[in-house]
């Protein structure tokens, strides 16, 4: 099981450098320089700008550097803002998206096991149905349009629930709530299905002729079960609720990362650019990474298992 | 002893052999791509999406011309009409039927889903075919590297290509949205590609079919490519909303595709104005068409996946 | 003897998209206090099909007792709520199934499954359950108990996994053991041990069994009567010696050549049965197994012959019991 973790990390690794270099490669083959977009300025100033940038030196050379800032933390500074490096947005923005995106994730992971395990206990009966058509429409309905239905709907006729900006918890709410049904609807799914499986297995009904209750049964046995698979697609679920947040970031008008983001592609600011998607991707594959040691720590066949794959 | 029944020598005289049917079997006997078929049929809620599709399509290439506007024509008299008996739809900040402009980016999110899933498609059974017939080892590096592939964050990719090869302020063109959408999300498509040729090189009854006589094309053809369509097939049709998704996303950021063409996502994007100032019409309704479209093929490729279930035979 | 379980007449259908299919239709046996009465028959019967029904384990949609009773210690069975009948299993009536792989859960450790009915029925500290649970696999002879009652299935051997569901259905001391093809699963040197366990047991702890099974080796030697099951009825009833020495039911003539015998050349052919059981959402009009039985008579087709006695305690199906069966026949040189 060691080396399972270990090549695991070493994946990791490997797939944070991939995305800092294809990010790199990326954003200097633009076609033409990232600052032809400004006015026309005397060469010197040019100039000194293209060396304050380390745009003056060779590419290879620039990327070694770059990468070292990385590796240290240092995600350069941006190209738009005078006053703030990168850092300092990042470290603006972080806290709020991760507000969000944790509470999208407690909500996910409270509604979608259990919408699914009542679909699937109550399988084709009115229970079932409902709790499928609302996982249907999580998916089909596409987070900001579930935004703006918030919005237009619960936000206008509440006059508690804000349209939108940040400051307190009940800013929170409403995005909250619009991101976390995707992977709401993925979870419950999943646990649908994967608690029709399980319950269909022997041991289910091994359980159930030692005379313990119906609900011990279920607990105890299927969902403990049933929750596995659920367990392997947390990792595609954070992949949705990062992308989610930047959409949703715009919608509620929250100035989190993901808001930073957006302008930064609209300004073509290429450093703010970079450093923000090389951060993002670094969360990610650490998300990634945690649920790919969490399954296989919470599996009893896998952890004793000496293959470990 | 039954009441009223007569025994008589004839009744124990021995029965004729013909008259014995050793191996009676009442319940008709089912074939394959038919019963999928009749399964699927019996799934209402597939075939909603199924007729929706069909709708869609077809008001799609017929829908632009139905009321007479054209999708670019502005009318700066009639602007952020709300939806009435002449335009159905309503019109946008520049005047624009939005009947029209709906159908028109309809065309667009269906071409861009179904290319997507297409390419996909392609670029998933050649790669995944590949390395499932290849030696241990070259299936082995191809797996890593379609791995790493995969582990990168699917639309940051998306976002990132779009914003090298677009200029500030325009949107992507066709070719490189598509070609965004399709970099990362083949690898699925190959594992499982993958997974059924290694499963049927090994499974039981490619042996005993080669055990038989039979060549290995005819192994290919009667055995592992039927049995691989169905997962290939619930594969592509989910594959569709993904990419109008993903590409209703990047509109949303302002990278989705060039005006003066348009997509449902575009729509949504320059609806998004109208929220704050009561147009919320504007929003909404190419909102609904992106729901409707991606509702229609997830629940379509649900039913294909439980209609090809053998467990859930009834 | 002691009566512990009586069936009388029990039918149980399925309602399927087809129609219904009468899985068990009207069977009536009983059970003695310390007795080991074997059900056989092909797959299909209804043999696992009564098992899970005494129980009540069977999926009540599209299951359902279409009449009959089932007196458990006086009481009848199918008038008990769930509750009830859960206050029974596990506890007075347990059972062990076929497929020791599948059948243990594979994410809790084996001394938990072991005990929890025991935990729920007679209400055990956590400390004093661990050591019960150790206690048992003792007697189960699983090596190294104390070590092994915190692994998990998959740890464990085919043999040895059906060793722990022997006992976790003996945890509480049941009085009826219904062990629906224990065996079947396992090699068969494997199966002479959970023979001999289960044996061991039975003795120890006066229980009776009811051996569900395909396998008339194992009948020989464990049981002291065997009822045989064709297409939902009972066809043969009676002591194993019985049945073994003096059959009377054609079926149970073939199933007993059926078996292959050491003493066989190698060069005989192994018989088995031409055909397969009838379809049940059918039910034949006459008797079941006349499309197959080599001594079918006219009679067989149409009606359904009734239950005769050759004993106190032996009983079997078939026409060929009635007076009348030799006088209208002509037997000689009739095929196998």
């Amino acid at each position: 099981m060691k080396r399972y973790i270990l090549k695991r990390i070493l994946l990791a690794i490997v797939t944070i450098w991939a995305i800092i270099t294809i990010t790199f490669i990326l954003m200097h083959s633009v076609p033409g320089n990232p600052f032809r977009t400004e006015s026309k300025m005397p060469p010197v100033v040019y100039k000194n700008l293209q060396a304050k940038y380390g745009l003056d030196k060779p590419l290879s050379e620039q990327y070694v550097i770059y990468l070292g800032k990385i590796v240290r933390g240092d995600f350069g500074d941006s190209m738009k803002s005078r006053v703030e490096t990168v850092n300092d947005m990042i470290e603006r923005g972080f806290p709020v998206s991760a507000t969000i995106g944790l509470q999208a994730l407690v909500i996910a992971l409270c509604f979608g096991p259990a919408l699914g395990a009542i679909a699937a206990l109550n399988q084709n009966k009115w229970p079932d149905y409902i709790s499928m058509i609302i996982a249907i429409l999580g998916i089909s309905v596409p987070n900001f349009i579930m935004g703006t239905v918030f919005i237009q709907f619960l936000a206008r006729n509440i006059g508690w629930l804000p349209i939108g900006g940040w400051g307190e918890f009940r800013h929170s709410i409403l995005p909250s709530f619009a991101l976390a049904f995707l992977p709401m609807a993925q979870i419950a799914r999943l646990m649908r299905s994967s608690m029709l499986e399980v319950m269909g297995q022997d041991y289910i009904k091994t359980a159930k002729s030692k005379g313990i209750s119906k609900a011990t049964v279920v607990l105890k046995h299927a969902v403990r079960n049933a929750i596995l698979p659920v367990v392997s697609i947390l990792g595609t679920v954070a992949s949705n609720l990062l992308v989610g947040s930047f959409v949703i970031e715009k919608i509620f008008g929250i100035p989190g990362l993901g808001t930073f983001f957006i302008i930064s592609i609209g300004n073509r600011d290429y450093p703010l650019i970079m450093g923000t998607t090389i951060f993002f991707a670094i969360i990610l594959i650490l998300m990634l990474l945690t649920v790919d040691i969490a399954y296989v720590l919470i599996d009893p066949r896998i952890k004793l298992s000496k293959e470990g794959r | 002893m039954k009441a009223g029944l007569e025994f008589t020598p004839d009744l124990f005289s021995v029965a004729a052999k013909e008259d014995r049917n050793k191996e009676k079997i009442h319940r008709p006997s089912i074939k394959y791509w038919p019963d999928v078929w009749r399964r699927l049929k019996m799934n209402h809620l597939a075939m909603t999406g199924l007729i929706l599709i069909a709708i869609l399509s077809i008001m799609a290439f017929v829908g632009t011309e139905i009321n007479g506007f054209k999708y670019f024509e502005q009318n700066y008299e009639l602007i952020n009409v709300h939806p009435d008996g002449v335009h159905w739809f309503g019109t946008d900040e520049l005047g624009r039927d939005l009947f029209t402009r709906i159908w028109y980016g309809t065309r667009y999110s269906l071409f861009i889903g179904v290319m997507a899933a297409l390419i996909d498609f392609t670029i998933g059974v050649l790669y995944g075919g590949i390395a499932g017939i290849s030696r241990r080892n070259t299936d082995a590096i191809m797996m890593r590297i379609a791995e790493v592939i995969y582990s990168i964050p699917y639309l940051l990719v998306v976002i990132l290509i779009s914003v090298v090869f677009t200029q500030a302020g325009q949107g992507s063109s066709l070719f490189v949205l598509i070609f965004a959408l399709t970099l990362t999300d083949w690898v699925p498509m190959a594992i499982l590609v993958r997974g059924q040729v290694l499963q049927l090189k090994e499974s039981e009854y490619a042996l005993a079919s080669e055990s038989i006589g039979a060549t290995k094309g005819w192994i290919l053809r009667k055995h592992i490519i039927p049995n691989a369509l169905g997962p290939i097939l619930v594969n592509v049709t989910l594959t569709i909303p993904r990419a109008i998704f993903a590409e209703a996303t990047l509109s949303f950021i302002g990278l989705g595709i060039q005006a003066p063409r348009s997509s449902l996502g575009a729509l949504a994007n320059d609806g998004l104005a109208g929220l704050p100032v009561g147009n919320a019409y504007q929003i909404l309704i190419p909102a609904i068409f992106i729901s409707l479209t991606m509702f229609a093929f997830n629940v379509l490729g649900d039913g294909f996946r439980d209609a090809l279930d053998p467990r859930l035979r009834k | 003897m002691e009566k512990v379980l009586e069936v009388k007449d029990l039918k149980i259908s399925f309602k399927t998209f087809f129609g219904e299919v009468e899985a068990v239709r009207g069977i009536s046996f009983t059970v003695g206090k310390k007795e080991t009465v074997a059900v056989v028959g092909e797959s299909g019967c209804g043999k696992s099909v009564t098992a899970s029904g005494i129980m009540q384990l069977l999926p009540m949609p599209p299951a359902f007792f279409k009449g009959g009773e089932i007196i458990f210690n006086g009481e009848n069975l199918l008038k008990k709520s769930e509750k009830q009948m859960q206050a029974i299993r596990g506890n007075k009536i347990s059972m062990v199934f076929q497929d020791p792989m599948t059948s243990l859960n594979p994410t809790m450790k084996i001394g938990k499954q072991i005990v929890e009915g025991l935990v729920k029925h007679h209400k055990m500290s956590r400390e004093a359950a661990e050591n019960k649970a150790i206690e048992m696999l003792k007697l189960v002879s699983v090596p190294q108990p104390e070590k092994r009652v915190n692994q998990y299935p998959h740890e464990f051997s085919g043999g040895m996994r059906q060793r722990v569901m022997i006992a976790l259905a003996m945890v509480c001391n049941p009085q009826l053991l219904i062990a629906d093809e224990p065996t079947t699963a396992l090699d068969v040197t494997v199966q002479a041990q959970i023979l001999e366990l289960m044996k061991k047991l039975q003795d120890q702890m006066d229980m009776s069994i009811i051996l569900i099974t395909h396998d008339l080796g194992i009948v020989a030697d464990m049981s002291d009567r065997v009822v045989v099951m064709y297409a939902g009825q009972i066809v043969e009833v009676g002591l194993t010696d019985e049945i073994f020495a003096n059959t009377k039911h054609p079926y149970t003539r073939k199933l007993l050549a059926s078996v292959p015998r050491l003493d066989m050349s190698k060069d005989e052919p192994l018989y088995s049965i031409d055909g397969t059981p009838p379809d049940l959402y059918i039910p034949p009009k006459g008797c079941s197994f006349y499309d197959r039985c080599s001594e079918a008579m006219k009679i067989c087709k149409d009606h359904v012959p009734e239950l005769d006695e050759h004993s106190a305690t032996h009983q079997s199906r078939c026409w060929l019991n009635h007076a009348m069966a030799f006088k209208g026949n002509s037997r000689a040189g009739g095929e196998k």
